[in-house]
């Protein structure tokens, strides 16, 4: 059945919206769009690594998308310029990625496919890399649920319910760079922060809890996904690019419905 | 023995000492106000009380198994976060919906369970925020400048729920508070902090201190004096003291 690389595509693109869906949601909540990028780019640098050094992509990316969030992570904690801060480390490491996977020697490295994604190249060991990834995301998130939402909400008053903020963040840290090195395959490099907040934003009109907005965001997240999957296959366009157009085009309706209600 | 003490407790926030060598404790069921200008160290001293600042020397004892109630100087909750008012009395721990109410009604916000945090007025806001920290039925009630942002009849209603709080359940009160007339008058004892104790003692006491008044200056009598006889309007603030009138 897992033959149709159709199915696996699809397959593959659920499994990242339902891990995407929960952390897009902190992400949103915690206002940490650039810790997404800078997380997502830094999967580049990860690729370079993984081949200079013959490991595999995931490991690579895996490692780097870690390291970059723990050091995002530590800098946001202090009163330094985030803003900008943040915004030169998503870039910064977007490009020294790409620096570095052309200086890979005797690679031929097919660029495109780490920055938009190769979705209808999954592999069934790229699907089981994928599921048992986002099944990790996932259990984190709603392991610590309400002690993330707490963390989220002020880091004193967790503290003063005996929770640690600190490794909250760490959680979210870590299921973040598990995250990124699923979805690299996915929807690249460039567009993994999109899957993120676009399907968390456009849950937000219509949820009154978090838990509401976080499974509206995976439902979302899910016909994004394949409604990205069968216009890339009906008019030829690239799939990842495609998913996150759809998902675009579902937050400006939900924001243009929510505007309607609210007169 | 008291429900919390600081022994010789020196703070440093980012290479600066904000507190040095302060000792203060807290009995069961008193009301106990901290006063003094802005960047004395107020906010710090509470945060390492609850635990969310370790200090750089000194000691924080709680007594054994101390429940506290905190209610922040700051929260905001960003706008993309849907939340009921239910719901943030859930955080962290999930509670029985008969004590939420119940924390709710003892607050003066009964009627506000189903509604979203990011729709409550100011007021309404502070009030949840007791509530919330009135759910594990509190030794202690620590509150960090609880009426920011209030008007002066709403920080006054504020305050006169707090005794209520106080009467009904027993617990120590800590406050900080820029509120002075209001809170000197409610409290038992005033500690005035400026990076470290200056001086403490009954409202009375405090407010004749000399340390005290080379602080805040005569206007803060003013005000004192002001509530004592109940006037309903200040005199007497053409200099540069305004944070003690609770005006802000």
């Amino acid at each position: 059945m897992l033959d149709d690389f159709l199915l696996r595509a699809a397959l593959a693109g659920v499994g990242v919206a339902l891990a995407a869906a929960p952390l897009g949601c902190f992400v949103v909540w915690r206002r940490m769009a650039y810790f997404g990028d800078a997380t997502s780019h830094a999967a580049l640098l990860g690729v370079a690594l993984a081949l200079s050094l013959d490991l595999p992509v995931f490991a690579g990316v895996l490692v780097v998308a870690l390291a970059m969030a723990v050091i995002v992570a530590t800098l946001n904690g202090r009163n330094v310029s985030t803003d900008a801060l943040l915004g030169v480390l998503a870039h910064g490491a977007l490009a020294i990625g790409l620096v570095a996977v052309s200086l890979l020697p005797n690679q031929r490295v097919d660029l495109s496919a780490y920055l938009f994604g190769e979705i209808l190249a999954v592999t069934k060991g790229d699907l089981a890399v994928i599921w048992g990834g986002a099944t990790v995301s996932i259990a984190l998130l709603v392991w610590r649920w309400q002690a993330l939402l707490s963390a989220t909400l002020n880091p004193d008053l967790a503290t003063a319910s005996g929770l640690n903020p600190k490794r909250e963040q760490l959680i979210l840290t870590l299921a973040l760079a598990v995250t990124v090195a699923v979805a690299l395959k996915v929807v690249g490099a460039l567009l993994i922060a999109a899957m993120l907040i676009i399907p968390a934003a456009t849950a937000r009109p219509f949820s009154r809890s978090p838990e509401t907005m976080a499974i509206t965001a995976a439902v979302i997240g899910m016909i994004s996904t394949l409604g990205g999957l069968a216009a890339s296959f009906a008019f030829d366009t690239p799939t990842g690019p495609s998913m996150v157009s759809v998902a675009a085009v579902l937050f400006a309706a939900s924001t243009g419905l929510a505007a309607v209600f609210r007169r | 023995m008291s429900l919390i003490s600081t022994h010789n407790l020196t703070l440093v926030l980012d290479g600066q000492t904000v507190l040095k060598n302060v000792n203060i404790a807290i009995n069961r069921g008193e009301i106990v106000t901290i006063v003094g200008p802005n960047g004395s160290g107020k906010s710090s001293l509470l945060r390492a009380l609850i635990g969310a600042l370790k200090p750089a020397s000194g000691t924080v004892t709680r007594a054994e198994g101390l429940r506290i109630g905190y209610v922040p100087q700051k929260l905001q909750i960003d706008a993309t976060l849907p939340l009921t008012v239910h719901g943030f009395l859930n955080l962290p721990n999930r509670q029985p919906r008969a004590v939420v109410e119940d924390a709710l009604k003892k607050a003066g916000v009964g009627d506000l369970a189903k509604r979203q945090m990011v729709d409550l007025s100011g007021g309404q806001f502070q009030r949840v925020l007791l509530a919330r920290a009135l759910l594990n039925t509190p030794d202690i009630l620590i509150l960090d400048e609880a009426t920011q942002g209030l008007d002066q009849p709403g920080a006054a209603a504020f305050y006169r729920q707090i005794e209520d709080v106080r009467r009904d359940m027993g617990c120590a009160v800590l406050m900080v508070s820029h509120d002075l007339h209001v809170v000197m008058a409610a409290s038992d004892r005033v500690v005035c902090l400026n990076g470290h104790v200056c001086c403490e003692g009954t409202p009375e006491i405090v407010a004749d201190a000399p340390e005290y008044r080379a602080l805040f200056g005569t206007g803060t009598q003013g005000a004192f004096a002001l509530y004592r006889h109940e006037h309903t309007h200040s005199h007497d603030h053409d200099h540069d003291h305004t944070h003690c009138d609770g005006d802000h």
